[in-house]
């Protein structure tokens, strides 16, 4: 009886303590932050076809690291963790998460030194990415090869 | 014009999902982002999200989706002038340069950086 009263008592005390989330603010948040680094991507590739006069292709791969760099810079200088808190998938899901994962993995682990430190643990993160990504794609290519007939 | 409006869309809806499947379930940012790396390549096998790619233009290339895609994509290239070798060969062909940013800025700014909490 009294261990009972004790898990209400404990129940009611948590459920005070837990910040009030609003799921649908989450996602509303989400998809409106996702959607502005979406559309930033878009006004920078379009930006770099007009500057440099190159092709959609390499416009592109010059969009996603200036987004990388950004995140990067942002989470060296530690604004971005504030933001990620704020907007979590809107930050975590664009490229700019697999930029975020690396620095704040490689940060951390400074103080163990530069190669048992920094160089096998800046992959602790965003190496999941990498792993899964390789690992279907190639299991899809075959498939696609095999079965499919014929790449492309 | 229209492609900023499309990027805006498709990236938000894909942050939208990620968003509603980590309140509602157990899963941590790191499986949503696998998840979506997975879906991203899976949707190649049709030439899916190749068509998205032109749709939508820049905004699709944002999303985590389009490093699957990319891999993919990098390796059926190559497969074709080297055969179901050539999958593993040009498999990081179009996404090394995001890896070796994210390497190379990360790096150097761990030296220059102090880690704060």
């Amino acid at each position: 009886m009294v261990k009972k009263m004790k898990n209400k008592k404990y129940e009611e005390i948590v459920k005070k303590h837990r910040p009030d989330e609003n799921r649908t603010t989450n996602a509303l948040i989400a998809f409106i932050i996702g959607g502005l680094i979406g559309a930033l991507g878009e006004i920078l590739v379009e930006l770099y076809i007009m500057w440099f006069h190159v092709s959609q292709a390499q416009a592109s791969v010059f969009m996603i690291v200036t987004l990388i760099f950004l995140a990067s810079l942002f989470t060296a200088l530690g604004f971005f963790d504030k933001w990620v808190t704020f907007a979590r998938c809107g930050l975590l899901i664009p490229i700019t998460g697999f930029a975020h994962s690396m620095m704040s993995a490689s940060l951390e682990y400074k103080t163990e030194g530069l190669v048992y430190g920094i160089g096998s643990n800046a992959f602790k993160l965003a190496g999941t990415v990498i792993v899964y990504g390789v690992v279907s794609a190639w299991t899809f290519g075959m498939i696609r090869l095999l079965i499919g007939g014929g790449a492309l | 014009m229209i492609k900023i409006l499309y990027s805006f869309l498709f990236c938000g809806i894909i942050c939208l999902i990620a968003q509603l499947i980590l309140d509602n379930s157990k899963l941590t940012p790191g499986h949503i982002t696998s998840i979506l790396v997975v879906t991203g390549s899976f949707l190649d096998i049709f030439s899916i999200y190749d068509k998205i790619v032109e749709i939508v233009g820049g905004g699709a290339m944002v999303p985590i989706t389009s490093f699957g895609h990319q891999l993919i994509h990098g390796g059926l290239t190559s497969a074709v002038s080297y055969g179901p070798f050539g999958i593993i060969m040009g498999m990081f062909d179009l996404t090394a340069s995001g890896i070796s940013a994210a390497i190379i800025f990360s790096f150097f700014f761990t030296l220059v950086f102090k880690p704060r909490n």
